[in-house]
């Protein structure tokens, strides 16, 4: 009761900073300076469509390659920690079947839902969208398999070789951007075509397809990682 | 009238509160780790919701917002990238959750944390 | 107007969901509870104007979040009433 009573007493006192932020809160009328810059300078510089992914991909590139690292870390670390344990018998006696509707019906959808993930990344730089949406569409397929055959075995080799070699080839078009335009992770290697157009915003395609592949990698080793456990 | 984003972050920071009482107050690990990914997704709201502007439209250059008049007719791009990082990032931490807490549970049997007293006084 | 009314109705769900997902009596309905969270949260950043955040957050929190909580969920069933 008395741990009840100081819980809700700090939570009341971080209400009342709380309150005290909403008061003093104006919405802007302009944009800032920053923004400005990324709203006039992102159509004729970096030639792609959506803002954010621009951002994302070139003006911050740095960023999203630490945030792909602390999501290759978070694998590693769920797959060492479940991999301790004890591990599911390759002949479980009392499974029941899973049924003939999941079974057909993950036949015809999961190559739409990878078809679906594939065209999110690439069209990263056109609509909304990108390699970390594209990412989890493909891990909700692997995602899909998994429930339809509980006692598939995925190969842990092939998810870890898609993943190292898009993190090898991403670094690599970050270094090339350095040898031949402005800086680390510059998309101006390749021509920046028209606004608008598929192949358009120079490497950004290139970048966010293998950043989709990785995340999707990523999200789909730790969901085997977990498959693999045994019922306690 | 109110304006629409100072309801998204009343209701965010209302989010984060909910969730970190329900944090402090659980016993069963699965509880706590439920309460934050509530608490996640309200700091996630109070992000986005700064950078919303009244009569202005998403950051996308197309036949509707062409690149001439795009610093006048979009909101603020920057808090949308920060929050698309953190969302991924969340979705990390709450597996990586998940996984101590099926390690914990086999190494002693139980959920309720206050069984686990190796590291009390 | 009718934006305003929206948003006003998103954030009530919201927060009636948020004190299921902590207050709520049994673990899975808690659960479903942080889903449903997460998706009105998706469609409130879609009326915030901020598409690529609403496609993530749906993708992602309300979709692969609580799967895997069932999924782990499933393995420790007996623990589920401590």
């Amino acid at each position: 009761m008395i741990k009840r009573l100081i819980a809700l007493a700090l939570l009341a006192g971080l209400g009342l900073l709380f309150l005290g932020l909403l008061l003093d809160y104006r919405p802007d009328t302009d944009l800032n300076l920053s923004a400005r810059y990324y709203a006039e300078r992102t159509a004729p510089d970096i030639g792609a469509a959506n803002i954010v992914t621009a951002i994302v991909v070139t003006y911050r590139g740095l960023d999203t390659l630490g945030e792909v690292t602390v999501l290759f870390l978070s694998a590693t670390i769920v797959g060492l920690v479940l991999a301790l344990g004890r591990r599911r018998e390759q002949d479980p006696a009392g499974l029941a079947p899973v049924g003939e509707l999941l079974t057909t019906g993950s036949r015809l959808l999961t190559p739409l839902i990878l078809l679906l993930g594939a065209y999110v990344f690439v069209n990263g730089h056109l609509t909304p969208g990108g390699g970390f949406q594209g990412g989890a569409i493909l891990a909700s397929g692997v995602l899909l398999l998994l429930l339809a055959d509980p006692l598939r075995h995925f190969s842990h080799g092939l998810i870890s070789a898609v993943e190292s070699l898009a993190g090898v080839f991403y670094v690599a078009i970050g270094l090339a951007g350095l040898v031949w335009a402005g800086g680390f992770l510059d998309n101006r290697i390749l021509p920046l075509g028209d606004l608008g157009a598929l192949f358009s915003a120079g490497a950004i395609p290139a970048i966010y397809s293998l950043i989709g592949l990785k995340v999707g990698a990523e999200f789909a080793s730790m969901l085997a990682s977990l498959a693999e456990t045994q019922e306690l | 009238m109110v304006d629409m984003s100072l309801i998204a972050m009343a209701t965010g920071f209302v989010l984060i509160l909910v969730g970190l009482y329900g944090a402090l107050t659980n016993r069963n690990l699965l509880r706590m780790i439920v309460a934050f990914t509530v608490a996640d997704a309200g700091v996630n709201l109070v992000l986005v919701s700064v950078g919303y502007m009244r009569g202005r439209t998403a950051p996308i250059l197309d036949s509707a917002v062409p690149a001439t008049e795009a610093s006048v007719r979009i909101i603020d791009p920057v808090p949308q990238a920060l929050v698309l990082t953190a969302i991924v990032i969340g979705l990390g931490v709450t597996a990586l959750m998940l996984a101590y807490a099926y390690r914990l549970y086999e190494a002693k049997g139980t959920l309720d944390i206050a069984k686990f007293s190796e590291l009390k006084w | 107007m009718i934006l305003t009314a929206l948003t006003l109705f998103l954030c009530a769900a919201m927060i009636g969901a948020a004190l299921f997902a902590v207050l709520g009596r049994s673990l899975p309905i808690a659960i479903l509870a942080a889903g449903l969270v997460s998706l009105v949260a998706s469609i409130l950043f879609l009326v915030l104007a901020a598409p690529d955040v609403a496609m993530t957050e749906a993708a992602i929190g309300s979709g692969l979040t609580t799967f895997l909580f069932f999924f782990v969920l499933s393995r420790m069933r007996r623990g589920e009433h401590d």
